[in-house]
């Protein structure tokens, strides 16, 4: 029995697939194969995503969208690969429906909830942000989701929480690079936000892109999105919430802490150690020749809205 | 005439190496230049560059060993070989001026002295200079003892690239494991005929 059913919106607001499913693509596909070693043959493209009802959200750049094609095929989801076509590529068995979420912890009324059950009573708005990878790269991604805070309302957070923490979920058998011999960091991912920071408005959980439910390969059907860290903050798949008192671990700090911070906020002065922050390449801008290089923004740009979050701390020393 | 014949075929297939070793560079620049490279074209021809630099060098190294314990003989190319992987480490380190970094010097340049992931690369591409213009026959010929000594420095450069590699990325990946283990099997082949005596070697 399918818990979700699509609601009714005018044909003229889906994009064609024609629009994205263009040359490019099936070129990029060629070349990625051509090039990669090792990688594993490609996949089954993941199945179709379905459009979403959305109304206008309060936050949005007026800065160009990355092209949805782009976004939906320069991935880092290390659950399906390393190389960033992997999780276009290899997400194709991953089965993101029907699917729960725990919300558990500190917190009064403890619960599990069904996403599309969340979509179907939440309004769920279109979030222009920037996406700015730690890697030095930038996307500009019009989400779709729902506030982080309307989730933890719902369950009724005690005054002992200070913090939130998340999990994805581990499915060896759907994700090709959670098994094999090259295990890049243990499983599940996890990652966390201080109360205060999960809680911002600008924090949502996302469950589409671009309209349409999320694809696979972005973190189906569920995922954090908080634009003024780096994107590995950015948990995908999340099947558990838990709101805690000490702070949480996260999976990149856990692996090298000297480079990767709890907080991650998008700082140009502050360089990871083996590459500079203070610029970035937005991707699918510039092109092949134009160099789409660009200074990175303090709190990539959202300075005004979180700065304060972060009033009279070191942000050299908490990265 | 058959040694008339062969050299023939040797010249011919000296020049093969350079067409043949030239089309990555040059199909992966088409592929750029018409949208066929993804989302990050830049980085991805980048990396091609990259990524060929240290295979050649790989085949540069591979030729001894591939004498000495299968009896292949394959020196006549190696020239070729090394002159490619500097070639690539020389346009490899071109894109990353230009198309990656756009020429903004006050950038570049403090990356290059500071960040030893930069470093090790560039150093390594200012090893193979020297090597890339004493490969010529006068140069072997008027260096005399020299001219191997000085070309050991190979060893130094593409463990540096090694390194260079190693470090580009956040995990170590499938591909990158392959060809460091190779620069391993390679460098750890002639420590182990250094350290070995001949006389011992022969009785093995």
């Amino acid at each position: 029995m399918p818990t979700y059913r699509p609601p009714a919106i005018p044909s003229s607001e889906i994009t064609p697939r024609s629009v994205y499913l263009r040359r490019r693509e099936f070129m990029g596909l060629v070349a990625g194969a051509g090039l990669a070693l090792g990688a594993g043959g490609a996949r089954a493209e993941a199945p179709a995503t379905m459009p979403l009802k959305t109304v206008p959200g309060p936050y949005k750049v007026d800065e160009p969208l990355t092209p949805r094609e782009d976004v939906t095929t320069y991935n880092n989801f290390y659950e399906f690969g390393t190389d960033k076509a992997d999780p276009s590529r290899r997400s194709g068995d991953f089965k993101p429906r029907p699917w729960t979420i725990t919300v558990d912890g500190l917190v009064g009324k403890p619960q599990t909830f069904d996403v599309d059950k969340l979509i179907a009573e939440l309004p769920i708005e279109e979030r222009i942000y920037r996406m700015r990878c730690v890697e030095a790269w930038s996307m500009v991604i019009p989400w779709n989701g729902f506030p982080l805070k309307a989730l933890l309302d719902k369950v009724e957070p005690l005054g002992s929480a200070k913090f939130v923490a998340f999990e994805t979920v581990v499915r060896p058998e759907e994700m090709p690079g959670q098994s094999g011999y090259f295990q890049p960091m243990p499983w599940p991912y996890v990652e966390g936000l201080r109360l205060d920071e999960a809680m911002h408005p600008l924090a949502i959980l996302a469950v589409g892109l671009y309209g349409e439910t999320l694809p696979n390969q972005n973190g189906a059907p569920i995922r954090l999105v908080v634009p003024w860290k780096y994107g590995f903050k950015g948990i995908k798949s999340i099947v558990r919430i838990s709101l805690v008192e000490q702070q949480p671990p996260n999976s990149w700090n856990s692996l090298q802490a000297s480079e990767y911070g709890f907080y991650a906020n998008v700082n140009p002065e502050v360089d990871h150690p083996r590459w500079s922050q203070a610029t970035e390449r937005r991707i699918g801008q510039g092109g092949f020749f134009g160099s789409g290089r660009r200074p990175t923004l303090m709190f990539n740009g959202y300075a005004d809205e979180v700065a304060s979050l972060y009033a009279g701390m070191d942000l050299k020393a908490n990265y | 005439m058959a040694a008339g014949r062969s050299a023939f075929v040797d010249k011919v297939a000296g020049w093969g190496i350079y067409v043949v070793g030239f089309i990555p560079a040059v199909s992966s620049f088409w592929l750029g230049a018409t949208g066929g490279l993804g989302a990050d074209p830049v980085r991805a021809f980048e990396q091609t560059l990259g990524l060929w630099a240290l295979r050649f060098l790989i085949l540069t190294l591979a030729i001894t060993p591939l004498r000495q314990l299968a009896g292949v003989n394959l020196l006549r190319f190696r020239r070729a070989l090394g002159l490619l992987a500097f070639w690539y480490a020389a346009m490899h380190f071109s894109v990353y001026l230009t198309l990656d970094r756009g020429l903004i010097w006050s950038t570049i340049v403090p990356d290059i002295v500071r960040r030893p992931f930069i470093t090790l690369g560039f150093a390594a591409l200012v090893l193979l200079v020297p090597l890339a213009a004493t490969s010529n026959r006068l140069s072997i010929r008027r260096l005399g003892k020299n001219w191997r000594r000085l070309h050991r420095l190979v060893y130094v450069a593409v463990s540096l690239a090694a390194v260079h590699y190693l470090l580009a990325t956040k995990v170590l990946d499938p591909t990158q494991a392959v060809h460091i283990g190779l620069v391993i099997l390679l460098l750890g082949y002639r420590l182990v005929r250094m350290l070995i005596p001949r006389s011992e070697r022969r009785a093995v």
